[in-house]
C-alpha cells in the first residue's frame, strides 16, 4: 500500500443529535478531500439533495469526488470496497447508529488491516443529553457513548440555552474528564477539528486557520522519540486540540502521527509523505514556545 | 385411481378437542377431509387405504417458531460440540469430551481435505464444560501450522484461530492491544478471539463468511433432512437477510416436489429504513408459495445472555457485567412497529433481556394507540427473562411469545452460577405462567444454536432439567398435552398459520410427524426418546434418511 492504512473518523451519537448535518456540512467543506461516508440504516436520506451526483445501486456519488454507502452486512466488506475504489478515499467517515458504542466499533477496526482510526467523534445534544442520561432504557448507552470519544461536538447550543449548556457540560465532565469538548451550533464546526488538519504538499504554511482556531506547523528535523511525542501531544498544558503529521521516530523510520484531545495514535503514513505536524487548537490556546521544544525546533 | 388417501395409523393426536384421537385421516389434494376410524372417513368416496403407517403414532407435523436455515450450513463445518449431535444424514457426531478429542476430530478432518489451502472451520466447541481446558492457537497448531483453521465455540462469540489464519487476517503480530485479543507471554495473540469484532477481522480467512444469506440448494437440502429426522413440517429462518439470489434459491427450491417442508423466513430489519421495509417485506411475501411464506420482519432488539449482551433490569448481571447491548433505537423500533401495524406486516421482535422485553412491550402499547392492529400476534422471541407482569402484559397487547425452552438444558447452570443467578434461573422460559397470563405460548430451539428437534424442546419444557439433571424451577413446568399444543399449534398460531396448519382437522394441510410411540403414552422424562419415521407434507410421506 502506497497510500498507507485508509484513515477512519467514527461520528457516534444518539438519535437527533445532528450527525447528518455535520456530515453535509463537511462535505460542503471537504475542500479537495475525497470524503467516504458510510451510514447506518435508520433515518432520512444522509445527504442533502444537492451534494448529489449520481446514486448507483449501493453508493451516492456526491460532488467533489466524495462518496456515500450504507453499512452492508459486514463493514469489513463495506471498507474494503471504499479502499478498492481508484481513486482511493482521502478519509472515510462512518457514521454509527444511534445505539451503538464507538467504542466497540474502534475495537473491530483496530484488527482490521489497511484501515487506521483517526478518531471517535461522539455528538452530544445539549438540549437533550441530560435527560437522556437519566432515560432508564437509554441513559447507559448515552454514558458510554461520551466515556468512549475522543472529541465531544455539543450540539444544538442554541436550543439548550445557557443553563443547559451548562448542564451539559457537568455530565460530561464527570463521565469524561479528558474529553476535548467543542460546541457547534446547525453542524458547523471546523472541518480540520472533526477530519484533522492536512500538511500541505509543497507549502510551508498550514491550512488556513479555521475561525476562532489557530493552527500551526512544525517540522521536526531530528528524530524523535515516539512515545515522548505522544506524552507531550495529549499534555493539555499544551491545548492541542488536533494534530497530525509525519516525523521520523528514534529508528529513522516515518510515522504518522494522530492526535485528537488526550488520544494519540501512531500508524504508517502514505509512502513519499515530507516530515511535518500540524497542530490545531483554540484561538490564543496554543503554546508555541511548548510545542516548538517538543518538536525541538521553532513553530511558524 | 382415487385422489383420495387415507392414512392408517395405530394412533392418530389430532390436538383438536372434539375428536382428540383417531385411527384413520383422509387426504385429498394434500389437505385433510377429515380423521376419525376408517367408516367415518369413508362417504367421501372411493380412497385408497395406505397402512405403511398402521404402527405409528401420527400427530400434527411440528412447527419450529425460531430456527435459522443457516443450520444446514452449519454442517459443511466440522461438528466439535460437548452434546452428541445428529447431522443431516443422520450421523451421530458423539459430543467431544476433551481438547484432544477435539483435536482428533479436526485431523481427521484436516486429512480428508483434498488440497492445502482450503481452510478448515469448527463449530459447537465448548470449554465451559471442560473446566482447565486450554484451547488457543497453539493446540489448534497441533493441527495443520500451515492450513488456516478456526474453531467457532458454541456460543457463537468465541472463535479461536490457528496461527496460519491469523498470519493471513495480519493479526499474528506485537502491538495489538484490544480487549477481544487476549495475547500470550510472547505479546503475540493467543488465538482466542472474542466476540463479534474479532469474528469479522478473521472470518474470511477461515471459511465463516455470509453463511446467513446463502441459501444454496445444498445447504436449504441439509436443513430440511434435519427438519425430516425431527418430524418437522413447518420451520422459519429468523432472521434473513433475504437478498434477491437467496430468495430466488428459495423459490426454485421449495417449489420442487421432493422438498419436505414448509420455510418461513422472516427479513432482518437491518439495512432498510422502516418505510423501505415493510415495502419490501409486502414485496417479498408476493414470492410465496405453498412451502415457502414470506412477509414477516425481525427485530433483534438486544444481545445474548450468557454473552452478556442481553438488555437486564435492576439489577442486573449475577455476577455484575455490566449491562448488554441495544440492537435497535427506541425511535427506530416505535417506527417500524407503528408502520408495521398500519400496514398488517407482522413483526417478530428477539427480546432476551427483560428490559429488552419491556421496552417493547411499552413500545407496542403506544403504538397500537395510533395503529390498534387487530390480532396482530407480534411475537417476543426467546423472552427469556420475562416476569409474570411482562407475560400478563403480553397478553393484554394481543402479543404472542416464543420462549427458549431449550436454554434450560443447554445454558441453565450458566445462568442459575453466572449470568442471572439462582432465583431468575428458575423462573428463566416461563412457560406456566405464559399459559397462565393467557399468552399464546410457543417454545423454541433457535439452530443452530441449539439442535433441531421439536420433542426434545418439549421436553425440556416439560422437565426444566439442566445438562446436569438440576431442576430449574418445576412450577414453570408444563405437561406433555401442553408441550405437544406449543410445538403445533402454539407456533402455527404465532406464524398467522394456525388456521392452516398445526392440527389434524378438516381443511387443514395434510402435515403430520410420523413417530415411533404415542408421546402421550411414554414417561415424560422420556419424551424427547420418542422416534420419528419421518413427516408427511401435503400428503406426502418423507422418510427419514431417505430424502
Amino acid at each position: 500500500m502506497t497510500d498507507g492504512p485508509l484513515p477512519i473518523t467514527l461520528l457516534g451519537g444518539y438519535l437527533g443529535a445532528g450527525k447528518t448535518t455535520l456530515v453535509n456540512h463537511l462535505l460542503r467543506h471537504a475542500d479537495g478531500q475525497r470524503l467516504a461516508v458510510v451510514v447506518n440504516d435508520f433515518g432520512d436520506l444522509p445527504i442533502d439533495a444537492d451534494l448529489i451526483e449520481a446514486a448507483g445501486d449501493d453508493l451516492l456519488t456526491l460532488a467533489g469526488g466524495c462518496v456515500c454507502c450504507t453499512v452492508g452486512d459486514d463493514l469489513g466488506d463495506t471498507l474494503r470496497a471504499l479502499a478498492a475504489r481508484a481513486p482511493r478515499p482521502d478519509q472515510v467517515l462512518i457514521e454509527t447508529s444511534g445505539v451503538a458504542l464507538p467504542g466497540a466499533l474502534a475495537g473491530t477496526l483496530s484488527l482490521m488491516r489497511d484501515v487506521a482510526l483517526a478518531a471517535v467523534v461522539v455528538l452530544v445534544d445539549a438540549e437533550t443529553a441530560t435527560a437522556r442520561a437519566d432515560d432508564p432504557y437509554l441513559g447507559d448507552t448515552i454514558c458510554r457513548q461520551i466515556r468512549q470519544a475522543d472529541l465531544i461536538v455539543l450540539t444544538k447550543p442554541d436550543l439548550a440555552g445557557p443553563a443547559g449548556m451548562d448542564r451539559t457540560r457537568t455530565l460530561i465532565a464527570a463521565l469524561h474528564p479528558a474529553a476535548m469538548v467543542i460546541e457547534a451550533a446547525e453542524g458547523r464546526v471546523p472541518p480540520a477539528l472533526i477530519l484533522g488538519p492536512r500538511p500541505r504538499s509543497g507549502e510551508d504554511a498550514p491550512a488556513p486557520a479555521t475561525p476562532g482556531h489557530d493552527s500551526l506547523l512544525f517540522r521536526p528535523a531530528r528524530p524523535l522519540d515516539a512515545r515522548t511525542l505522544a506524552r507531550g501531544l495529549a499534555d493539555p498544558a499544551l491545548g492541542v486540540l488536533r494534530a497530525k503529521g509525519v516525523f521520523l521516530d528514534e529508528a529513522g523510520a516515518p510515522r504518522l502521527v494522530q492526535a485528537v484531545g488526550a488520544r494519540v495514535r501512531l500508524s504508517a503514513p502514505p509512502q513519499g509523505a515530507r516530515a511535518g505536524i500540524v497542530v490545531i487548537g483554540r484561538q490564543g490556546g496554543l503554546d508555541p514556545a511548548g510545542l516548538a521544544a517538543l518538536f525541538g525546533v521553532h513553530g511558524r | 385411481m382415487s385422489d383420495i388417501t387415507i392414512f392408517q395409523a395405530r394412533k392418530i393426536l389430532t390436538m383438536i378437542p372434539n375428536r382428540p384421537v383417531a385411527t384413520h385421516v383422509a387426504v385429498r389434494d394434500g389437505r385433510i377431509l377429515g380423521a376419525g376410524a376408517l367408516e367415518d372417513l369413508a362417504g367421501w368416496g372411493a380412497y385408497t387405504l395406505d397402512d405403511r403407517f398402521a404402527d405409528k403414532v401420527l400427530m400434527p407435523g411440528f412447527v419450529e417458531g425460531h430456527a435459522h436455515t443457516m443450520e444446514g450450513a452449519s454442517w459443511r463445518r466440522v461438528y466439535c460440540g460437548w452434546f452428541d449431535r445428529m447431522d443431516p444424514d443422520g450421523t451421530v457426531w458423539p459430543g467431544l469430551k476433551s481438547v484432544e478429542a477435539v483435536l482428533d476430530r479436526l485431523r481427521a478432518a484436516e486429512a480428508a481435505l483434498p488440497d492445502a489451502d482450503t481452510p478448515l472451520a469448527g463449530w459447537q466447541f465448548d470449554p465451559l464444560y471442560m473446566p482447565g481446558a486450554v484451547f488457543t492457537r497453539h493446540e489448534l497448531d497441533s493441527v495443520s501450522r500451515t492450513r488456516p483453521i478456526a474453531v467457532m465455540h458454541a456460543s457463537g462469540h468465541i472463535i479461536v484461530a490457528n496461527s496460519a489464519a491469523l498470519d493471513q487476517a495480519g493479526l499474528l503480530r506485537e502491538g495489538i492491544e484490544h480487549q477481544s485479543f487476549p495475547l500470550g507471554d510472547d505479546g503475540l495473540p493467543t488465538g482466542i478471539l472474542l466476540g463479534p469484532e474479532a469474528r469479522i477481522a478473521i472470518a474470511p480467512h477461515v471459511g465463516y463468511g455470509d453463511m446467513l444469506a446463502d441459501n444454496a440448494e445444498s445447504d436449504l437440502r441439509a436443513f430440511a433432512r434435519l427438519c425430516v429426522r425431527t418430524g418437522t413440517t413447518t420451520i422459519t429462518d429468523l432472521a434473513a437477510q433475504l437478498p434477491e439470489a437467496g430468495v430466488a434459491s428459495m423459490a426454485r427450491v421449495t417449489q420442487m416436489d421432493d422438498w419436505p417442508v414448509r420455510l418461513v423466513p422472516f427479513r432482518t430489519f437491518l439495512g432498510l429504513k422502516p418505510e423501505a421495509l415493510i415495502a419490501e417485506v409486502q414485496r417479498l411475501k408476493e414470492q410465496s408459495n405453498d412451502k415457502l411464506r414470506l412477509g414477516g420482519i425481525k427485530i433483534h432488539v438486544d444481545g445474548s445472555i450468557q454473552g452478556f449482551t442481553a438488555r437486564l433490569r435492576w439489577p442486573g448481571y449475577f455476577n455484575g457485567a455490566p449491562n448488554g447491548l441495544w440492537y435497535i433505537a427506541p425511535e427506530h423500533l416505535a417506527e417500524i412497529l407503528e408502520r408495521a401495524l398500519a400496514a398488517r406486516v407482522p413483526v417478530h421482535l428477539h427480546t432476551n433481556g427483560d428490559q429488552a422485553t419491556q421496552l417493547v412491550l411499552e413500545t407496542l402499547e403506544t403504538a397500537l394507540q395510533k395503529h390498534p392492529g387487530p390480532d396482530h400476534r407480534f411475537t417476543l422471541q426467546h423472552c427469556q427473562l420475562a416476569d409474570a407482569a411482562q407475560l400478563r402484559q403480553a397478553a393484554r397487547l394481543g402479543m404472542c411469545v416464543n420462549l427458549f425452552a431449550n436454554h434450560i438444558y443447554y445454558w441453565g447452570e450458566q445462568h442459575y452460577a453466572q449470568t442471572v443467578g439462582p432465583e431468575r434461573a428458575r423462573r428463566m422460559n416461563a412457560c406456566r405462567t405464559a399459559l397462565d397470563s393467557g399468552v399464546p405460548l410457543a417454545i423454541h430451539c433457535d439452530a443452530p444454536v441449539t439442535p433441531l428437534g421439536p420433542l426434545f424442546t418439549a421436553w425440556c419444557a416439560v422437565n426444566r432439567l439442566s445438562s446436569e439433571g438440576r431442576v430449574l424451577g418445576p412450577e414453570e413446568c408444563i405437561t406433555v398435552d401442553e408441550a405437544l399444543r406449543a410445538i403445533t399449534l402454539g407456533a402455527a398460531h404465532t406464524l398467522h398459520l394456525d388456521g392452516e396448519l398445526g392440527s389434524i382437522e378438516t381443511g387443514k394441510r395434510a402435515d403430520f410427524a410420523v413417530l415411533e410411540d404415542d408421546p402421550t403414552a411414554v414417561a415424560p422424562e422420556t419424551l424427547k426418546d420418542v422416534g420419528v419415521w419421518g413427516t408427511i407434507l401435503g400428503g406426502v410421506a418423507f422418510q427419514a434418511g431417505r430424502v
